[in-house]
């Protein structure tokens, strides 16, 4: 007799092998979930954007003959110091003690070959890093770990941490594995505890006060430094139009696909929004206050390629920041230590457990053995690679757009692919006049 | 001995002028008149000065102190002697909230009360108040001394890491992680030691003071004190 015809296991789309997992994770530990990184689900993305380019209407430029300038100034407003970048794209910061110092290096060789800028992260300026980034921005964050006056006399521009993409509205996070005796002595504090920074700043609450902040910084710095305010991108309209009241310079948006080097996976998945919908907003509040292009925008959030970077600067940013992309670029998650990664019970482009301080390309670890793994003077030059090509692809599509400068790219230079992503960017739905939310056709 | 009326001088112009000097200038008492609350008031100092300030000052007077002596004849606007370096200030009246905020080093004194959040996340600075601190204070303090002669309020050094604060009055409650702890003989030397430096010549017995500092509990995350944070 046959078999009873049985229908083929299924499993829910609602609780999926990942969710099950992470249940049966959470119930025998107890406790949530940390990692480093970004939010890791599908969001609407620049993927979700395409350029138009030239065509009867537009003239393109000659790709190898014609000039399409790439520089930007930043800090143009008060600093009597402005920052003047030979490229678009500026390394986020990322702290000593999440990374190596010849990580710290090699982003800061990578960035001074291409002209561009650096940042300190939760934890204070490095030697290191003061050496070799020829532009470095201080960042001042609610630990003040590290802060001193000399340092922000040395610094390039300052970086006022409200919040950073991947968690706003929370603190840093370090954890014991990381705390080395070099880096518990730059923060004060005992080795090997768990560290877990304020989420808010010790001597200033809201932008009445931040404005007087950001006055002292420049009384202390006598006005030569330009002044950053950082926000992740939750509420960008208000958040810039806050900065820009504050007296900032410049204003950095981290949109949530940003990375950190270490916070729960539920604030990193579920907090924020992502920077395709973030700068739209942050540039209408800078041109409704009269101020685009002279407070300058910064965007950071998932930047993988030149064409996100030009997606970017049409929808109004003057420069991009990139993080997980730099470290990616000198070694992160690369293939050839799959045998270490699986050791670690994961595997080459999946690694996320940068907190534990065990990372095998010796970029997220305070251990000297795999901090040496990494070659600062190549891991500088592999990012100067990666950041010639991200240059070189911007370029090519301004100039398939008819743009002698990549700031001369615009929102009408686009059409989007998903009505979603017409929405948050602002763009018609390609082959439509159609914006949702804007027009009625 | 310049003498500077910050009606008449913008505020730019005077701490650009302190800036200039360099540590071994001879041109090193200045007095301030007219501060008015400006804020920043001989902010980022890097010189051994001594800058007397006639009157109220705003916001982050002294802010970033290196070295110099700053006193103020008068009440103190929030975060006066952030992040203090080294050197000495001074208020003769009341600070606003966060008083000696991140402060690395040097010492902060204080004749009247201090309002909340004084100490927050001290890095090494010694604070003497006279009067009373207020809630918060000593917030995540992770190194240095606090010694109050008055009272403290609510949740006093809430997330301490290795600060010692001493409080000689009442204090109202303490914060996650601080408990008192024995008042030992070296605590006393380095209190006297402290308010010797802060100009209190043995006029006041350390003995009276009781010590708080961190359990040391939530150092490393345990699932089972989740509840404290």
């Amino acid at each position: 007799m046959d078999a009873t015809p049985i229908t083929t296991p299924r499993k829910s789309a609602t609780f999926d092998d990942y969710a099950l997992s992470e249940i049966r994770r959470a119930a025998a530990t107890g406790i949530y979930d940390i990692r480093g990184g970004g939010a890791k689900r599908k969001l609407p993305s620049f993927d979700d954007l395409l350029f138009l380019g030239a065509s009867m209407s537009r003239y393109p430029l000659e790709g190898y003959r014609e000039k399409c300038e790439t520089d930007v100034w930043l800090g143009t407003r008060f600093a009597e110091k402005p920052l003047h970048l030979k490229i678009p794209v500026t390394i986020a910061g990322m702290s000593f003690g999440s990374l190596s110092a010849q990580a710290k290096e090699s982003l800061g060789r990578g960035a001074s070959k291409m002209g561009t800028s650096t940042t300190t992260g939760d934890g204070g300026m490095t030697e290191e890093e003061r050496g070799h980034s020829s532009i470095l921005v201080y960042q001042l964050l609610p630990s003040r770990y590290g802060m001193n006056p000399d340092d922000l006399r040395r610094a390039d521009a300052i970086e006022v941490v409200i919040g950073q993409g991947a968690k706003p509205g929370g603190g840093g996070m370090l954890l014991g594995q990381k705390i080395s005796d070099r880096v518990a002595e730059m923060r004060t504090l005992p080795k090997g505890i768990d560290q877990r920074s304020a989420c808010r700043h010790p001597d200033w609450t809201g932008p009445d006060d931040l404005e007087i902040k950001i006055q002292e910084l420049r009384e202390i710095t006598d006005w030569q430094k330009p002044i950053y305010i950082k926000v992740g991108a939750s509420r960008p309209y208000y958040d810039t139009a806050l900065a820009v009241k504050s007296g900032a310079d410049v204003v950095v948006l981290d949109g949530m696909q940003g990375g950190t080097a270490a916070t729960q996976e539920v604030f990193i998945e579920h907090i924020g929004i992502p920077l395709l919908s973030a700068i739209r907003p942050a540039v209408q509040a800078l041109q409704d206050l009269g101020m685009h292009r002279k407070v300058q925008l910064i965007v950071s959030g998932g930047i993988r390629t030149g064409a996100d970077v030009a997606k970017a600067l049409a929808l109004g940013a003057d420069a991009v920041a990139i993080g997980t992309a730099a470290l990616a670029a000198i070694g992160d998650n690369d293939p050839k230590y799959e045998e270490d990664y699986q050791k670690l019970g994961t595997t080459a482009g999946a690694y996320d457990d940068w907190h534990e301080g065990n990372c095998p390309a010796g970029i997220s670890t305070q251990i000297p053995e795999l901090a040496a793994r990494l070659d600062p003077e190549l891991g500088g030059r592999r990012l100067a690679n990666y950041l010639s090509v991200l240059t070189l692809e911007t370029q090519t599509i301004a100039r398939a757009c008819g743009k002698s400068h990549v700031h001369n790219l615009e929102p009408e230079d686009l059409v989007a692919l998903t009505v979603e992503a017409a929405a948050m960017a602002q763009v018609p739905l390609a082959g439509t006049k159609w914006i949702p939310g804007l027009t009625g056709e | 001995m310049p003498d500077i009326d910050l009606g008449v001088t913008s505020l730019r112009e005077l701490n650009g002028a302190l800036h200039k000097l360099p540590k071994d200038t001879n041109e090193t008492h200045w007095v301030i008149e007219n501060p008015a609350g400006q804020h920043a008031i001989a902010a980022g100092l890097d010189a051994p000065l001594n800058v007397e300030i006639n009157g109220p000052v705003g916001y982050y007077c002294a802010g970033m102190n290196k070295l110099a002596t700053v006193q103020i004849h008068g009440n103190a606007g929030v975060g006066v002697a952030e992040n203090m370096m080294s050197g000495f200030v001074h208020v003769s009246g009341d600070a606003s909230q966060a008083a000696g905020a991140t402060g690395r080093g040097g010492l902060l004194r204080i004749d009247g009360n201090a309002s909340s959040r004084c100490g927050i996340s001290m890095k090494g600075i010694d604070i003497v108040v006279k009067g009373s601190v207020g809630h918060m204070s000593a917030f995540m303090a992770q190194a240095g001394h606090l010694i109050v002669f008055g009272d403290a309020g609510d949740a006093l050094g809430d997330s301490i890491y290795e600060a010692q604060l001493f409080v000689r009055g009442d204090v109202k409650s303490l914060g996650a992680d601080c408990i008192e702890k024995e008042m030992r003989d070296e605590h006393k030397t380095a209190v006297h030691d402290i308010l010797a430096k802060a100009g209190f010549n043995g006029d006041v017995d350390p003995s009276e003071f009781k010590r708080y500092g961190s359990a040391r509990q939530l150092y490393n995350f345990n699932v089972d004190h989740a509840g404290e944070y």
